[in-house]
Order: structure tokens, then sequence, then C-alpha cells
């Protein structure tokens, strides 16, 4: 079974604070990152290749220090990391991200099965993986919290929903994302780390793939930003003061009354 | 487009290198360096003391003829013939985007057995819809629906689509875009018109609810975005409106559908659509152990609400991941939200930070749920909530 795992290195966001005073980002000393639901697609697919046998794959599409965050999958038990990395792939949305993807994906040839995680937390788009299999005219199931079987051509997951959970029939090839309570990625081993600081990252250029020049980069980005700027901050309100817990629960059932809440 | 230094003008001062949410730009010999992983947004632009960055913006080859595309559409996701409320949420919204563009304003229901929302769409406003009705749209499947929303693009060409940014929403969403070639922005939370081109601007949060982004889609059409439940009004319906229905015959054959949906396990008794849920209460490690949960089970009921649970909970095996609310679960943004033990770890608090109303209970004077809370109550969450229902219930008898 030939499986590609696709992953961003984003900065860790839970890490980054706004500056009281100039209200913006503070990046500085912020970490970069495997994203985290990534490492859930990527051990699922080390569950699958343990299972049925094949070949994992990672994929990612960035600067060339994303190089660090696929030695992290290589160290993971990952068996080949390719790294998309091109000015010409810079100011990419959605859209031409995907699109460059799909290209790195047919350039390694017959994959069965892709798993992305569900969203990257720095921009929380979910897009990338349904457009990736889009362009790959696969099918797809998104929001995957079990993969239960493969037989023959035939994958049965589950697939997370907002009253509860859908048991689906899909046919391979297809694309998954997966939602963190799928697994619990494994750390990487000290063995592991070594392996694959043997391991060459191989890295593919804009050369290297069949695209067409204004469907990459910022030519084949649909979407503009248009002004970034900081949410409004909330303000802490009122701490309830009371001495007991049933004056403090009155007052608050009356704010609530007042304020039509119930 | 790019976004350029005047490396004559750059004192070096390392502002924008801050600013960059995308940390692309580099101090090199007391410069700044803009490196591959700009995205061109801008954020550095208006950080720099001197004016030393600009941003370029080139003219792209016009590839469609955006003048054939009018309209606003919206999508009613639909469940066993239930519409979901982001749909009529979008209608009131997007007849407003409507009215701005002086275009009109078309509702899209697809599924089997569903002409009865023709009249509800109407009713809010829909001056026309597209039903596509077949047995094929029993349950949502991706390529089933992928193929019938392409179709109507194709032939009916709107200027703007949104659509709820629900599991299937964004499982369609993306799909579209992509198949039609245009943009599409993601889970926003804030739609206008921006003034200097007449284009929809989508605002949505970005870097786990740290910044807000405004994106723009100006050469291709539709503009599409999927925006989150509960962040617009429904209006009341009105039945005296009147609209077109335009019943379009499905193109979708039996093979290509490449997926089945064998069983839907519905999860529990308890509420679990939090997207949806105007009223969440949600329960941390303060709980203390499973069987407390009851409480905030029971308070969830008596407010007619739905019930959440910070990751702790779920990772102690107290709740299913479904209630998950937090940055690695559901991102909610109800009218009320109840933190019962939860400290406000930042990755909860990206999940949830959009609510109207955040009442936090915990026993630590020190959590910083407080800081981000329109009400607290610094007190033990057993003694506290069987009160607070007892009150409402007090309440809700009495009137």
């Amino acid at each position: 079974m030939e499986i590609v795992v696709c992953i961003k290195q984003v900065p860790d966001t839970t890490e980054v604070r706004i500056d009281p005073v100039t209200n913006t980002l503070i990046r500085q000393g912020v970490p970069s990152i495997v994203n985290p639901f990534d490492k859930n697609a990527l051990e699922a697919a080390l569950q699958l290749k343990t299972k049925y046998g094949g070949k994992v794959t990672v994929l990612s599409m960035g600067p060339p220090q994303a190089k660090e965050a696929l030695k992290e999958c290589l160290a993971m038990g990952a068996d080949e990391a390719i790294l998309m990395s091109d000015r010409a792939f810079g100011g990419s949305d959605t859209l031409a991200t995907s699109h460059t993807l799909a290209a790195g994906i047919k350039k390694i040839g017959k994959v069965d099965i892709i798993i992305c995680g569900k969203q990257a937390i720095d921009g929380d788009t979910a897009q990338v993986g349904p457009e990736i299999a889009e362009h790959l005219d696969i099918t797809q199931v998104t929001y995957v919290a079990k993969i239960e079987s493969v037989e023959g051509n035939t994958i049965r997951v589950q697939r997370e929903h907002e009253e509860g959970y859908e048991v689906i029939d899909a046919q391979l090839p297809i694309l998954l994302t997966v939602v963190k309570s799928i697994n619990e990625p494994r750390t990487a081993t000290v063995k592991g780390v070594m392996k694959a600081n043997r391991k060459e990252i191989t890295t593919w250029t804009v050369d290297d793939i069949v695209v067409n020049a204004s469907a990459i980069g910022l030519k084949g980005s649909p979407t503009q930003v248009r002004r970034i700027f900081s949410p409004e901050q909330r303000v802490q309100g009122e701490m309830i003061q009371a001495d007991s817990a049933r004056e403090a629960a009155a007052t608050l059932a009356s704010r609530l009354l007042d304020a039509k809440i119930i | 487009m790019a976004v350029v230094v005047n490396k004559d003008e750059c004192i070096g001062c390392g502002a924008c290198a801050g600013a960059c949410p995308f940390g692309a730009i580099v101090m090199e010999s007391d410069k700044a360096v803009i490196t591959d992983a700009c995205t061109v947004c801008g954020a550095c632009v208006d950080t720099c003391p001197v004016g030393a960055i600009t941003r370029t913006v080139e003219k792209k080859e016009i590839a469609i003829n955006k003048d054939d595309y009018k309209g606003v559409w919206v999508y009613i996701e639909q469940v066993d013939g239930h519409a979901r409320n982001v749909g009529y949420e979008l209608l009131n919204e997007g007849r407003k985007l409507a009215n701005a563009m002086k275009q009109e304003l078309a509702a899209v229901i697809i599924g089997e057995h569903v002409d009865h929302l023709t009249k509800e769409a109407i009713a809010r406003g829909a001056n026309k819809v597209y039903l596509v009705e077949g047995s094929e749209f029993k349950h949502y499947s991706t390529d089933a629906y992928t193929i019938t929303f392409a179709d109507l693009i194709n032939t009916y060409k709107p200027s703007v689509l949104l659509m709820g940014a629900t599991n299937d929403g964004r499982d369609l969403g993306p799909r579209v875009s992509c198949r039609v070639t245009t943009g599409l922005t993601a889970d926003c939370t804030n739609l206008g018109i921006d003034e200097a081109t007449g284009l929809v601007a989508w605002t949505r949060p970005a870097f786990g609810g740290n910044i807000m982004a405004t994106i723009l889609c100006p050469d291709h059409r539709p503009q599409m975005g999927t925006i989150r439940p509960n962040v617009f009004k429904r209006v009341e319906p009105d039945y005296n409106l009147t609209g077109e229905v335009v019943k379009v015959a499905s193109k979708v054959k039996a093979a290509d559908i490449r997926t089945k949906l064998i069983e839907i396990i519905k999860e529990g008794t308890v509420a679990c659509n939090l997207e949806e849920a105007e009223i969440i209460v949600s329960g941390g490690r303060g709980m203390g152990n499973p069987e407390n949960f009851a409480l905030i089970e029971e308070l969830a009921s008596v407010l007619g609400g739905a019930v959440g649970s910070s990751r702790a909970a779920v990772d102690a095996g107290w709740m299913s991941a479904l209630h998950q609310v937090g940055q690695s679960g559901k991102t909610v943004g109800p009218k009320v939200y109840f933190a019962c033990g939860i400290s406000g770890a930042i990755q909860h608090v990206a999940g949830m930070s959009s609510s109207d109303v955040i009442i936090a209970i915990n026993k630590d004077p020190e959590a910083t749920i407080f800081k981000i809370a329109n009400y607290g109550i610094v007190g033990d969450v057993l003694e506290v909530i069987p009160a607070l229902i007892e009150e409402i219930k007090k309440i809700k008898a009495a009137h």
C-alpha cells in the first residue's frame, strides 16, 4: 500500500502572544513545529503500514527550513520525505498550494491513500486536503476519526459529524483528512532520530514537476489578503462577589435574566 | 503582487520582522529581507516606521468575464429535510450583500424530498431558489453534491456564494471552488463590501484566533466563503414574500458517487451539536470526575443548550471527543458559554473566545478563564452549579 502524508511546518500558535502596546503579533521566539493534526495523519499512515504493509512518504511544500519538520516525520517512522521548495511557490493560497502538492503526488506515482490533518493550526482553512483530492480527481473523506479496515479496493472509515459519526465505505485511491481523536501520535525514539539523520530529504523545485506557471504561487492564488489586524481583546467583566455559592448563583441568575439570556 | 523592502530607506529596526505573522522577514546586515515564506499579507507595511516597505500589485490576466456573474447565493444545507440554522443566518447576511451590490439573492437547496424548504428560503428573503432533488442526495456525499454545485455555478453564474462552515460545508466548499477554479475563504466571522473595489471582504480569524485577516477574491468568480454558524442572526420568516423556484435536473450518475454511507452512529443522548448551539455548558478537569458531568448535562438541559468539554476532560476519558471545544476540537461561538472548572488554557480559549457572553465558574481565583469572562464566580462547581440550576428553574417557572 502506497501512502502519502501531506504535512506543514507551522508556528506553534499556542506560543504566539499579542504585544499589549502595539497590539501586534509577537512571533519572535515562537518555535516551528509539525502541524499537530498532520502528526495524527502520519500516525494513521504508519498504523496502516504495520497492518497492510507498504510505504509511507511524507510530502511538504515550504521554505528550506521545513526540512526540520520532515526530519521529525522520518524519525517517527516515515520511509521517505520530499520537500517542494521554490521561490515560485511563494505567496500561494490554498488553491495554488493544493495544485503544487497534487503535482508532487503525481510525480511520486501510484498512490493508494493520501492522508492530511484536518487543518493547519496557523491558517485553519481545512481546504488544502479536499483541493488536492479534486486536482487528482479522486474521492475524499474529511474529519476521519477511525480507519476500520482496508479490503481490496475498499476502505471503511468513520467520519466525525456534528451529531455523531458516519460509517463510510469508499473506493481507493482516496484522500482522508483526520481529526485528533483518531490516534495518539508516537514520539520519535532515539533510534528513529538516528535513522532519520542518515536519510536524505529529497527536494523538488518547480522544474521537477509538471505545472502551469499561472497555477502556482501568487499567480495561481485567487484570494488575496487585504488586511491583517488584531482582534478586539476581550476585557474582564464582573467578578460576582458573594458569601455563599447559593448567593453567587442567585446573583448570576438575575444578571442572566437582565441580559435576557434566560 | 509582492512585498518589497527599499534597502536604502530601511533603518534595520526589525519592527517588521516582529510583526510578520508568517516569520517571513529576517534581518541580514541590519536590513530587512523578505523570504520565501512571505504571503504578501502586508502586515509589515504599516509597522515600518520609515515607510520603507511597499506592497506592489500587478495586474493579472483576466481569466473570465466577471460581468457574466451576478447575484448572491446562499447554500441551505439540510439534514433529513431539516435546514440547518446557518443557511437561514446567511440568507439574512446575504440579503445585505445583495442590496449593497444591487443584485438578487438566491438560495440553493439540494436533497431528497426537500421542496418544502423552498418556501422557507423565500420567506427569509430569497428572490429565487435553485432546487435540485433526487434520491442520490438523500445523504450528503462529496461527489454528488460537488457535481451538482459545479453544474449550477457553471450554468447560472453567481457572483457570490455563501456556505455554512459545517463539517459538510467545509468538505464541499473547497471541492467546488477548486472544480470551478475560484478562491474560497474558510470559516469567516464577518462579511462586508470592500469600499475601494466593491468586492466581498471576507474576514476570518487565523493563528488560533490571534489575528484577523480580511481576504478578497478579485479576479475569479464566484467569490466563495464558508461562514461559521451562529455569527449572524436569523430573520423571522415572512410568508407573504414571493420568489421564483428554479427546478434543476440532477446530472449525477450512480457511478459518480465513490463513497457509500453504511451507517450513522448518533452520539449518546446529550446534545453535541456545539456548532449550532446558542448556549453551551462546558466542563473541565475541575469537575473532578465523570459522574459530576451529570451537573453539566443538567445545567445544559435546563438552559436548552449543548454540552461541551475541555481537552483535559476528553483526555481523561470523561467525555467523548465530539464534545471537545478548543484548538484540537471544535470552534464554537454561542450566545452564552459556561466554562465550569476550566482553567482557560490558550488552546481552549482559541475555540470559544468569540462567544457573545462567557461565564466562568472556577475555584481558583487566578484561573486565566476569568480574564475573558463577562461574569465570573470563584467557587466550587459542585456547589455553584446545583444552586444555579435551582435558581434558573425558579425563574423559568415564574415566567
